[in-house]
């Protein structure tokens, strides 16, 4: 089976919109209200939410990245050394209500991580996660995505790879199946 | 680069370019760790760490262990004077015995240069050299290194003299090993008789007169003299080594430059250098102390994650 795209650039654009427009819905003018990107790859999608946030409420966000490296489960079982990336958190979170912001959920072991060192900074009042695409049915923990850019199913084998204009020169997000992989 | 390319931290000779990278890089998200409220991580709570102290410490013993406290590892603490090893223990019967006890890693400091590289040799646990006599002390240089980086921005380029008792220091060997590494020039300056014989073969340079080196470089290291390694005189007395090799701060304020000041510790004040010159804003001293914390938890990290 070859790589297939399953959401293209265009499509992707309206998600984020849709997601944003989701989070004003909720969270009104965001004053308790911050939105922290998980490393190393939700820290785009949460940039990029950032950034559109500010401009539909035509205020600053508050914003924030955080590194579960040193939370993980997988420190001794994984094949690779874990190198951790950086944690920017340059506020009080006590009280606040907190989204998560990550590309793929999959296990969910990422976020249980995230979430332990979020709770290392503080005692937030709520948090929640919101997700570019959900992998469903492949929880390994009972973690569960508030707001959802696209829900897919699929094997444990494939990939889903979520492409950034800044980073791969496309906004779009693949399927790759374990003959590509390796 | 994503992972060490040695299993043990003996000393700097044996780290790539990349393996320092690494280890800085790691460092960065451990500063920012250590500056939280909370300033510990779960990551090495199934590590038990060995602190083998067979010579006298203070600031580097207490580093390792807050290093080791915040990454959640157990730890055992050791010194000679108070173990077996005054009945006439071997140096691999008493760390074999302490393995036995399922222990991790090893953080060794002992008087004899190449000790851990001995024992790594005849044990499987990692082992990061925390001084071994007058050979190499290999998180200090991490530590002097990482905390130039964050003063100048870069390492490379940058001109360093250490000076002072080079003849007796493993900070100022393993220093020049770090600082040619990354690229930064070396010049060495202390008394002729503290000055290791053919030490421009490491390609350093070398020089006698205090202020033409101050005159020269960015940075200056300033080291202890080490009258507990001294055998013999070598110089006629401390008074006299603070007028030539004491750096104070009229000394500091006659140069075209501002220059940053370093200082391993620990400082013998109004020897190798003038309270006032190491409490000023030119001192990075306390900086390179927290940033030692920092650098040695980097380096349990990155040996206790590594893949064989």
């Amino acid at each position: 089976m070859q790589p297939r795209i399953i959401l293209s650039s265009e499509k992707f654009t309206f998600t984020i919109e849709r997601l944003c427009r989701q989070l004003i819905e909720v969270h009104g003018d965001f004053s308790d209200s911050i939105i922290i990107g998980v490393q190393p790859r939700g820290i785009l999608l949460a940039n990029r939410i950032h950034i559109r946030l500010a401009e539909l409420l035509k205020r600053e966000i508050k914003y924030g990245i955080i590194d579960p490296t040193f939370y993980r489960d997988d420190f001794r079982t994984s094949d690779k050394q874990l190198t951790p990336a950086i944690t920017e958190i340059d506020f009080q979170i006590e009280c606040k209500k907190i989204i998560l912001i990550d590309d793929v959920l999959f296990s969910g072991r990422t976020i249980r991580a995230a979430m332990d060192a979020l709770l290392d900074f503080g005692r937030p009042e709520k948090v929640e996660l919101l997700v570019m695409v959900d992998r469903r049915f492949k929880r390994q923990l009972p973690i569960h995505p508030d707001y959802i850019g696209k829900s897919i199913d699929s094997i444990s084998s494939e990939k889903v790879k979520v492409e950034w204009k800044e980073k791969e020169g496309f906004d779009r997000i693949w399927i790759i199946p374990k003959s590509e992989i390796e | 680069m994503s992972a060490l390319s040695v299993k043990h931290l003996i000393g700097i000779k044996y780290l790539t370019i990349d393996d320092i990278e690494l280890i800085f890089k790691t460092t960065d998200s451990f500063k920012e760790v250590i500056n939280r409220p909370i300033k510990k991580v779960p990551t090495l709570r199934d590590t038990t760490v060995v602190n083998l102290f067979f010579e006298n410490s203070t600031r580097t013993r207490i580093s390792f262990e807050l290093a080791e406290k915040r990454l959640s590892a157990d730890i055992v603490n050791f010194s000679a004077s108070s173990s077996s090893v005054s009945k006439g223990e071997t140096l691999i019967d008493t760390v074999n015995n302490i393995l036995a006890m399922k222990v991790d890693m090893v953080v060794m400091r002992h008087p004899s240069p190449g000790a851990p590289m001995f024992l790594a040799r005849h044990i499987n646990a990692s082992i990061i050299n925390a001084g071994d006599g007058t050979h190499e002390h290999p998180t200090q240089a991490l530590l002097d290194a990482y905390s130039i980086r964050e003063k100048l921005g870069t390492v490379k380029g940058k001109k360093v003299c250490i000076i002072g008792d080079i003849k007796h220091s493993r900070v100022a060997l393993s220093n020049i090993y770090c600082l040619q590494k990354l690229g930064a020039e070396v010049m060495l300056v202390g008394p002729p008789t503290l000055m290791p014989t053919y030490i421009e073969a490491l390609g350093v340079k070398v020089e006698y007169n205090l202020k033409k080196a101050l005159e020269w470089c960015d940075v200056a290291n300033v080291l202890r003299i080490q009258l507990e390694r001294q055998d013999i005189k070598y110089f006629p007395s401390l008074r006299e080594y603070a007028l030539y090799f004491g750096i104070n701060k009229s000394l500091l304020d006659s140069l075209k430059k501002e220059i940053v000041i370093m200082h391993p510790g620990p400082i013998n004040r109004g020897v190798e250098i003038s309270s006032d010159v190491a409490d000023s804003e030119h001192s990075i001293i306390l900086n390179q102390v927290e940033n030692g914390v920092a650098v040695r938890m980097a380096t349990l990290f990155l040996l206790s994650g590594r893949k064989e």
